[in-house]
């Protein structure tokens, strides 16, 4: 699904952020992505979002080549991703049911197509029924589910998540990652950076480690 | 009968993908006017600018048609007025204008004598009680000539002209409606000046718009991001705020349309005033409905145009973090 090889990336003013990272993700496989804060997780998981490209190397999703991708397939070769962030990055001005919507009009679904998956989705995550409430209403673990509904909402085959428990307390954050390994088990391939050992443990998938730019266990 | 069924479901899925952006369309032009009345001062004050500037250039438009109209009616002619010397009586008057009139670069001829011409003066002037006072009349014999098929030939006038100068009866040539011929040259320039100040105003129009927009898309850069992360393409986020900038020329195209025809309603009155002591039946020109449909989509469409340039340019610099 993942595979990154000999993959390089410097910043014209910060330096080298990652040296020489490769290694492999299969389709419905499930791994944690660890390190010390300017490790380079996030550097890593831009390279995947496309949001960034790397200097050296090859990236590939989904048998893609997206090293050096063209702007404007950009969009839709992210349709296939369920990115997930630890400030939520939700819309306050806007309801929970629209949030979750977004990707689907970003899409191009129909109106009844869009109703039918976004309940699906709040269902997923105990939200149905607060659909109507706005963001900044909701609690933090509500937040991050919503987020958590507008990743899955697309059917993404891929689901990338920042820190997703970063904010949470230890009930919220295994409830999140139960969710996670949910996805997995329906053939969605997911990788979390996260630098909470102690979840890691517990759960006991692969993880996979940087070191100032470098990927040590693999 | 699979295949058909299959079929059946495709085009069912075009229609629905159809549908959704049409559906999107309107979205973005409802909700884009409903976020322009959320904030009404702001957005208020952009239209205002965008009016006046508009309205700027839609009066000098119709004041410069306004004159138009009135020196467009006056027929430019060469007909021309040879004034006699003091010393000529009517007889000897008459005799050259029967003279003239065999002249094969002359079309008509009409002698006005001194004392008819006097006749004329008395009743059309209002004078005539003063008029009376003259010991003598000071009044010339006039012959007045209209030349052939020269009206576009300058050289050939000129020369006509150089003719009659040289006849020892007469005393000065004028040609009666020059002075129409220069007004309208001078109109003509007057109209290319509307013309140079629409490009002004209308380039301020874009810049205006563009600038709005840009403001705006800083305010929104959240869901920019957003939209950018979960798929969007440019075309999409873009499309709001192109509806926003519809919305602002439009308005401002309306509102500039009202101040001009207020404009033009106030000054009728004194218009009509003026026209009436030149005894003319002078109409005082307003907007017509093609020339009103006419700034309505030039005002939306140099507000598109500018939003546009802006949002091809900024949408490729905001990168989400």
């Amino acid at each position: 699904m993942l595979r990154f090889e000999h993959v390089c990336k410097r910043y014209p003013d910060a330096g080298d952020a990652l040296i020489d990272v490769s290694f492999r993700l299969a389709r419905g496989e499930m791994a944690f992505l660890t390190g010390r804060s300017g490790a380079g997780k996030s550097t890593l998981l831009k390279l995947i979002a496309m949001m960034e490209q790397c200097t050296r190397g090859n990236v590939m999703l989904d048998g893609k080549d997206i090293t050096r991708i063209g702007e404007r397939k950009i969009p839709y070769l992210r349709r296939n991703l369920g990115l997930i962030f630890q400030d939520y990055k939700l819309l306050n001005d806007r309801t929970v049911f629209d949030n979750v919507a977004l990707p689907l009009i970003v899409s191009g679904y129909s109106h009844q197509d869009i109703a039918r998956r976004v309940r699906a989705a709040l269902d997923k995550v105990s939200l149905l029924g607060k659909e109507k409430k706005y963001p900044l209403s909701l609690s933090g673990g509500e937040q991050q589910r919503v987020g958590i509904a507008r990743a899955i909402v697309n059917k993404p085959k891929m689901i990338l998540a920042d820190e997703p428990t970063g904010n949470l307390d230890p009930d919220l954050s295994a409830e999140v990652m139960h969710m996670f390994e949910q996805f997995m088990q329906v053939g969605v391939t997911v990788l979390i950076a996260t630098h909470d050992v102690e979840l890691i443990h517990r759960l006991g998938h692969r993880v996979l480690t940087l070191d100032n730019g470098r990927m040590l266990a693999n | 009968m699979k295949r058909q069924t299959h079929r059946k479901h495709t085009g069912q899925r075009l229609l629905e993908k159809l549908q959704a952006y049409l559906l999107n369309h309107a979205h973005g032009l409802f909700s884009s006017l409903g976020r322009l009345s959320r904030a009404p001062v702001t957005s208020g004050m952009t239209i205002l600018v965008l009016a006046v500037a508009i309205a700027l250039a839609g009066c000098f438009y119709i004041v410069v048609a306004n004159i138009q109209q009135l020196t467009g009616n006056l027929q430019a002619s060469n007909q021309m007025s040879l004034f006699l010397k003091e010393h000529i009586n009517e007889a000897a008057g008459q005799k050259l204008a029967d003279e003239l009139a065999h002249h094969p670069r002359i079309e008509n001829i009409k002698f006005i004598g001194k004392q008819q011409a006097m006749e004329e003066f008395k009743a059309n002037s209002g004078f005539g009680e003063a008029l009376n006072a003259l010991e003598s009349n000071p009044l010339p014999n006039v012959i007045q000539v209209l030349p052939k098929n020269v009206l576009d030939n300058r050289e050939a006038l000129d020369a006509l002209m150089g003719e009659f100068k040289q006849m020892p009866q007469v005393d000065f040539v004028q040609v009666d409606m020059q002075w129409v011929e220069r007004l309208q040259a001078i109109m003509r320039i007057a109209g290319r000046g509307v013309t140079l100040v629409g490009i002004l105003l209308g380039f301020a129009v874009t810049f205006i718009t563009g600038n709005t927009i840009r403001l705006e898309l800083h305010n929104r850069q959240d869901e920019v991001f957003i939209s950018k992360l979960v798929g969007a393409t440019h075309a999409f986020i873009q499309r709001p705020f192109l509806y926003t900038g519809f919305w602002l020329g439009f308005i401002a195209g309306f509102s500039a349309w009202l101040i001009i025809t207020i404009m033009l309603l106030i000054i009728e009155t004194p218009v009509e005033k003026l026209s009436g002591l030149y005894n003319s039946s002078f109409q005082l020109l307003y907007l017509s409905f093609s020339e009103f449909i006419l700034l309505l989509m030039m005002a939306s469409g140099l507000a598109v145009l500018g939003s546009w340039a802006v949002l091809h340019y900024q949408l490729r610099q905001l990168k989400p973090q």
